[in-house]
């Protein structure tokens, strides 16, 4: 079965590709990459007018299987991140059971190929029970499948098992994921320390909590030789901590959120449960300095942190909603909309924080267009008017900060395998 | 003339023109208060329901007896009397009192945004008694009723508030709401119980007391919360008495007829001393006086029908 | 924009004036003495008209009667119906009504409503011997069984038409003017 993708606008930042050309897709992979391809008995998949990418990938997002199914579900999960145009996630091992085992590594891929959606890697936990006690069985895991390790939903508290799991997983070469927050100085917030907490009353999420960790975690890393990740930053201060460190050489990459990039602490003076997260949205200080980070070449991938939650247990007084907003059916919209069409980056600099970038973390040869490769593709309209609606998600969770939202642009045609998982056209 | 809410919510969204009708409808009712039958048919047959989440006392009798003394029906409903403390959530409860058909939901929890979640999903007009360290909207009009009856106005004041700041959300209300009537406040307490950026909310912030105290018409000591005393905001209660408690020597800075005002439940020899509590600058007990007047007019002035457009 | 009201002034200044005086002596007359009499405006046009009496009465006797003010916006049965609610002015009646003739001073009587409020405003505050009623206008279309010991003028109207009473002390005229509802622009 051959498939031509005609007159679409191939942007590849792997192979340094902005040009109309056309894809000729073969048995799942990429066949050919050429100005003018002939049809002859292919399927001719006209996008002139469109942007075809390599596929997008997510490399933070939360399942909830098992465990709590009502939220989200792997094969709703993988559907709504096929919605979003990404051909592959990755997904965290904060599931009931802790996913910190091959077992669960295996069944959370089982359940992805059941779905026959989007890629769905897993991540397995760092310690037992990701209780920051003992190592889990990374080697076991790594080889069962999971790409990352994180004890992400909470930080590796002791510096110590930080520094032991960041010497241990040198020797698969797997990145270990820290959300990064220290305990102690959040002790309860629930919004980011500043003037929006100090006039709603709330206990402050102060942005310091998290630099002190982001430096910790650099400090081990450059110690130790592992390579850190540091999971949705958000703020000015780690982002200048690991531009330095970046620098420096050190093996630390890095995510931010399209929440972040996008919202500050003003968004939660309606008390909406929808805009409450962890980490909390920031100052606008901190918003310039994800940006800058983002334009400067600091930040390694944008992930979405998609979390799930079900609509009555974020329909709760606000101190009392679990943290966490759905992404996956937002990102693509929100980047194009308030990122590339307001000039802060280029498209091909927003198709690599998709891409290349965040399969570069995780070590994966994927996320470019090139001969010979899997034919994950993500076809994007530039223009689309896009009004985000919680209707149209595939997602179980409506829990977005962007419901009603109008956006300009969006994906329109996700592609695994060179198999269409999802089709807006 | 009316409030463009039918809610009241916080002082915050709220206009000049609205505080001051609330202010002057207040007059009205002090003399009720004074009379020999202290009750008026005003509000026969509407039913108010006292949805106290959290512990309160003075609170709680004060909408109560304002309830009362309007003709309202008046049910109580309290969280260690009721399914609330068996995990029922706030919506479910909330859902249930409104099947009685009230007409007006008074509540005190201990949440932030919890009266206005109650607004978003609730039919009866809702009155925030206390959410958490957000606002105490009524307190705030109660005090500045107070202050406007000792000083004529409340433009031009300087108001100083001493205390733990961090976890009050009476100095939040009365800090928006002073703040838009003119007045110049300071707040002052140890630093680490000085929210931060708190000074956006358009008031000065400084942890030297005397520095606040200077000048000042009135004197507002706030709470030194029990549970906060050993969770290591400071050193001891002793200590926060020697270095911000309200005593007749650090007076003296304010100006010679500054009033002294406290929300109560005092802490006689911690926050404020016992002879200042009970001294003639003290207004503390007509605050408490006051506080009911000021509930009957809120009550009275959110009665009405939501507005239309024309009205003669 | 409304089309222009029919209007029909049925008392102008001096015609209040001698009303006021012929009512005055009809007070005399029906109590004999101004001992333990005072007067009682409602908010807000009864109260210019109760202090012009009472000054009449000093006139004519020598002796000024006490003047109250009484507000009964917190007596009105309509509270829930109307979508403004009335700002509050205060109840001033700086004397004891125990055991006191209180005349009620109005400036137009209708449907008796605001009369059977302002007599339970007048219970809570005291316990008078003897209530009677004075008004400048009655108009009809009463919905209670109430009425008048003093009437300045009766004056015919339909329901639907507006009697406005305009005093010196608080609007530009001393004057009473009908006027037709404006029509209803269909």
């Amino acid at each position: 079965m051959k498939r031509l993708l005609k007159n679409g606008r191939v942007v590849d930042p792997a192979s340094a590709t902005d040009a109309t050309l056309d894809i000729l897709i073969e048995d799942g992979r990429i066949a050919a990459i050429e100005e003018s391809i002939e049809p002859g008995k292919s399927e001719v998949i006209e996008l002139e007018g469109l942007t075809v990418c390599p596929g997008f990938i997510d490399m933070h997002v939360h399942f909830r299987e098992p465990g709590q199914e009502w939220k989200e579900s792997v094969a709703t999960g993988a559907a709504a991140a096929a919605s979003g145009g990404f051909t592959a996630v990755a997904c965290m091992p904060n599931t009931v059971p802790v996913m910190d085992n091959r077992a669960l590594v295996e069944f959370v891929q089982a359940q992805a190929r059941e779905a026959g959606m989007s890629r769905v890697w897993p991540i397995g936990a760092v310690t037992k029970g990701q209780d920051g006690k003992e190592l889990a069985e990374i080697g076991d895991m790594n080889a069962a499948g999971a790409v990352a390790f994180s004890d992400d939903g909470r930080p590796i508290r002791s510096s110590q098992m930080m520094r032991m799991a960041l010497e241990y997983s040198k020797i698969f070469g797997v990145p270990i994921i820290d959300h990064c927050e220290d305990p102690d100085l959040v002790a309860g917030g629930v919004v980011h320390e500043g003037w929006v907490s100090s006039r709603l009353g709330f206990k402050g999420w102060p942005g310091v909590a998290e630099d002190v960790i982001v430096a910790r975690n650099i400090l081990l890393s450059d110690y130790t030789g592992g390579h850190v990740h540091i999971a949705h930053m958000s703020t000015a201060g780690s982002m200048r901590l690991v531009r330095e460190a970046k620098a420096r050489g050190s093996r630390v990459t890095c995510e931010v959120t399209p929440h972040h990039l996008v919202l500050d602490h003003e968004a939660v003076m309606e008390f909406d449960t929808y805009t409450k997260m962890n980490p909390p949205l920031r100052a606008a200080e901190d918003l310039d300095g994800l940006l800058e980070g983002l334009a400067d070449g600091t930040v390694d991938a944008i992930a979405t942190d998609h979390a799930p939650h079900h609509c009555d247990e974020k329909c709760v007084e606000f101190s009392r909603a679990p943290f966490g907003v759905v992404g996956l059916e937002t990102a693509v919209s929100i980047c194009l909309d308030r990122l590339v069409h307001r000039d802060i980056i280029s498209l091909s600099r927003m198709v690599e924080l998709f891409s290349t970038g965040p399969a570069g973390v995780l070590g994966m040869d994927k996320g470019k267009l090139a001969v010979g490769a899997e034919a994950d593709i993500t076809v994007l309209d530039l223009d689309r008017e896009v009004t985000v609606d919680a209707d149209d998600f595939e997602s179980k969770s409506e829990n977005s900060p962007f419901l009603k939202w109008k956006l300009r642009g969006g994906p329109v045609m996700t592609m695994v395998d060179g198999r269409i998982i999802h089709d807006r056209r | 003339m009316k409030l463009s809410s039918r809610h009241l919510l916080g002082i915050d969204g709220m206009t000049a023109e609205e505080i001051a009708l609330i202010l002057d409808t207040a007059e009205g009712f002090v003399q009720i208060s004074e009379r020999e039958i202290k009750k008026v048919p005003t509000l026969r047959g509407k039913t108010v329901v006292n949805f106290f989440v959290e512990p309160s006392t003075r609170t709680r009798s004060s909408f109560e007896l304002a309830e009362k003394r309007l003709s309202a029906d008046a049910l109580n409903f309290s969280a260690n009397t009721s399914s609330f403390s068996k995990g029922e959530s706030l919506l479910d409860t909330a859902k249930n009192l409104e099947a009685m058909s009230p007409d007006f939901i008074i509540i005190r929890h201990s949440e932030p945004g919890s009266p206005h979640f109650l607004a978003r999903h609730i039919d009866a007009a809702i009155v925030n008694a206390g959410d958490g360290a957000h606002e105490h909207p009524t307190q705030a009009l109660l005090d500045a009723f107070t202050i406007r009856k000792h000083k004529g106005r409340l433009d031009g004041l300087r108001v100083a508030i001493v205390g733990d700041i961090n976890h009050s959300r009476v100095v939040r209300s009365n800090v928006l709401l002073l703040t838009l009537m003119g007045a110049d406040v300071v707040v002052s307490g140890p630093p680490t119980l000085l929210p931060r950026e708190f000074d956006a909310m358009g008031c000065r912030m400084t942890w030297k007391v005397e520095e606040a105290l200077e000048g000042a018409d009135v004197v507002m000591a706030l709470r030194v919360q029990h549970e906060r005393m050993n969770a290591g905001y400071f050193p001891t209660t002793r200590e926060y008495a020697l270095q911000f408690g309200i005593n007749s020597t650090r007076l003296k800075l304010a100006k010679d007829d500054a009033i002294v005002m406290h929300p109560g439940p005092m802490n006689r020899g911690v926050e404020l001393s016992g002879d200042l509590a009970d001294g003639n600058r003290s207004v503390i007990l007509e605050q408490v006086a006051n506080g009911v007047a000021v509930r009957m007019a809120v009550l009275y002035l959110l009665a009405g029908e939501p507005a239309r457009e024309t009205t003669a | 924009m409304s089309p222009p009201e029919k209007s029909i002034r049925v008392m102008d200044a001096d015609y209040i004036t001698r009303t006021l005086s012929r009512i005055a002596y009809e007070i005399l007359e029906k109590n004999r003495t101004l001992d333990d009499l005072a007067l009682v405006g409602i908010r807000s046009r009864g109260v210019p008209l109760a202090r012009r009496l009472a000054e009449k009465l000093k006139e004519i006797t020598g002796s000024e009667p006490p003047v109250g003010e009484l507000d009964i916006n917190l007596y009105r049965d309509d509270l829930s119906r109307i979508a403004y609610h009335p700002v509050l002015k205060t109840t001033e009646i700086p004397f004891e009504i125990d055991d006191k003739t209180v005349v009620l001073v109005d400036d137009v009587l209708f449907t008796g409503r605001t009369i059977r409020s302002a007599l339970n405003a007048i219970m809570d505050l005291g316990r008078p011997s003897w209530v009677q009623l004075g008004v400048l206008v009655d108009r009809g279309h009463r919905e209670l069984p109430v009425r008048a010991d003093y009437i300045g003028k009766n004056v015919a109207t339909s329901k639907t038409q507006d009697v406005i009473v305009r005093l010196t002390e608080i609007d530009d005229a001393d004057e009473v003017v009908i006027t037709d509802p404006p029509e209803v622009a269909s």
